[in-house]
């Protein structure tokens, strides 16, 4: 069974749990993901998210939640203004990206230092989410821990030194799944924790020599 | 350990520790979600709080969704109050649940309930009881938490969603959670409670969700006011004494099949029933292109 706060609740902005608290809290996430104030994005947009965004607002809830507004935020009705004035460069085209879930969206995005990344999730109902894809890795994040993500090579020993990291910080890791494309290729790990992740955690994550990447995604 | 998996399975536990349905919903999910009474209390006060603000905003709502399709009704319906046929307390009522619907159809802020097309019957549901019975806020809180009750149940024994089990699954949730709560704050048993529900439910069944233009507004708005009378008049009848025939679990289990059994046009895909009118397809046609 779902919990009480499903039923009754969540606080959101309407006129769908689906079509805008959700993708209100795929853009959040999104934006989380890049890190940084997004500079540019293009969305790209599947299935019924594709034909019926601007009637239920998708379009703004998406973009609100790149400006890092919350579901409840009721300045996602004007987030398409504030986005122009705050200079992010936002477009929007449809995908057709098969079968996957109606309601996906795919950020292709650049941030004000540079950093550019893609990001795509589904809103799955209820206003939840799943992002399922970071970059060309296939994976799948909820949101509702604080996630530490690492790009690293596929091989033996790496693990451990991450969860070593974590030890130390007294950090207790909820969910741990490790994606990888091939065998000794690059993979990312993604590990999902009860306790915040510092930016401490992430140097010292960085300063085991043996990843390419760390970096934090709070929860939503 | 509390753990119920039908309502007649909670108003037992609720009838044996002599205590409301709410209080039982509460220690699930204290135990279930390893919440503190106080976070969950605040987090319900929260609810509530925003409920009041969008049944304010929505009787008093001028303002038209991106479609077009809705906004304006509420404050109409609310003036006309004092000359209608039905009386001050079900106008009221009424007004309150389209209004709710309207602030979200604008894009305000409202909560779910148990979805958001179905948002504006348990906060209408439950001002009217509790300015009728001058219920406190604690017993309001208990309310919603045996609201949520119900709709838990619900959720695990059938569905919440338009998309698998039609409007009755929503709309029809909510009513049941609506009677629930009425019920609750005018002082009925938890066997009343259970008679609500299925009174509510029984008198939805089949219901199709069938939105125009795939809005979440034709006829959602409007209907958020009819099923808040609705649920007025199942907590009403409960009160009064009368009893269902078919017990509240079973109705539960009748709105699974028959939700099963509803044509997907009728399912949320926007594919059958008012969408298909020649007025809801030009609506559609006129907002997509
Ligand atoms: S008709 Fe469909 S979309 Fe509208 S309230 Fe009912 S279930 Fe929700």
């Amino acid at each position: 069974m779902r919990g009480v706060f499903d039923i009754v609740g969540p606080i959101m902005i309407g006129p769908s749990s689906s079509h805008t608290a959700g993708a209100a809290r795929l853009g959040l996430m999104a934006g989380k993901i890049l890190g940084e104030p997004v500079a540019k994005a293009e969305i790209l947009l599947h299935g019924s998210f594709a034909r019926t965004y601007r009637g239920h607002g998708t379009d703004k809830a998406l973009i609100g939640g790149l400006l890092g507004f919350s579901p409840e935020d009721e300045r996602i009705r004007d987030a398409l203004e504030i986005a122009r004035e705050r200079g992010l460069d936002y477009s929007f085209a449809p995908i057709d990206l098969g079968d996957a879930h109606p309601n996906t969206a795919v950020f292709v995005m650049t941030g004000v230092n540079g950093r550019q990344i893609t990001v795509g999730g589904a809103s799955i109902g209820g206003g939840n989410i799943e992002v399922r894809s970071i970059d060309t890795f296939q994976i799948a994040l909820t949101g509702q821990y604080p996630s530490l993500i690492v790009v690293h090579r596929d091989k033996p020993g790496v693990i451990r030194e991450i969860s070593d990291v974590l030890a130390k910080h007294h950090v207790n890791i909820a969910f741990m799944r490790v994606f990888r494309r091939n065998r000794g290729q690059q993979a990312m790990m993604i590990i999902e924790t009860d306790e915040e992740l510092t930016e401490d955690i992430i140097q010292d994550c960085r300063s085991t020599g043996v990843i390419e990447n760390a970096f934090a995604v709070p929860a939503i | 350990m509390v753990n119920f998996n039908s309502i007649k399975e909670l108003i037992e536990l609720a009838k044996e520790r002599n205590t409301s349905i709410g209080k039982i919903t509460m220690e699930y999910e204290q135990e279930h979600s390893f919440d503190s009474e106080e976070h969950m209390l605040k987090s319900m006060q929260n609810n509530w709080r925003v409920m009041q603000e969008s049944i304010e905003r929505g009787i008093n709502n001028k303002d038209k969704s991106l479609s077009g399709l809705t906004g304006g009704d509420a404050i109409k319906i609310y003036n006309h109050r004092d000359e209608s046929y039905t009386g001050k307390t079900v106008m009221t009522a009424a007004a309150s649940a389209v209004g709710v619907s309207e602030v979200n159809a604008v894009m305000g802020r409202i909560v779910a309930c148990p979805t958001a097309g179905s948002c504006g019957i348990v906060p209408a549901a439950i001002r009217t009881a509790a300015e009728k019975n001058h219920n406190s806020e604690e017993e309001i809180l208990d309310a919603l938490f045996t609201a949520a009750g119900i709709g838990l149940v619900i959720e695990a024994n059938a569905s919440i969603a338009g998309a698998y089990g039609g409007c009755q699954a929503e709309c029809g949730t909510a009513a049941g959670m609506a009677a629930a709560a009425m019920v609750q704050l005018g002082g009925g048993t938890p066997d009343q409670v259970g008679h609500a529900v299925a009174l509510a439910i029984k008198n939805l069944l089949g219901l199709a969700c069938d939105p125009v233009a795939g809005l979440v507004e034709v006829p959602c708005v409007k209907r958020n006011g009819f099923v808040a009378v609705h649920s007025m008049v199942a907590a009403d009848m409960a009160l009064a004494g009368v009893e269902s025939v078919i017990p509240v679990d079973e109705v539960i289990d009748a709105m699974d099949r028959i939700g099963r059994s509803l044509p997907r046009t009728v399912k949320e895909t926007a594919e059958g029933g008012l969408a298909l009118t020649a007025t809801g397809k030009a609506i559609s046609k006129r907002v997509f292109g």
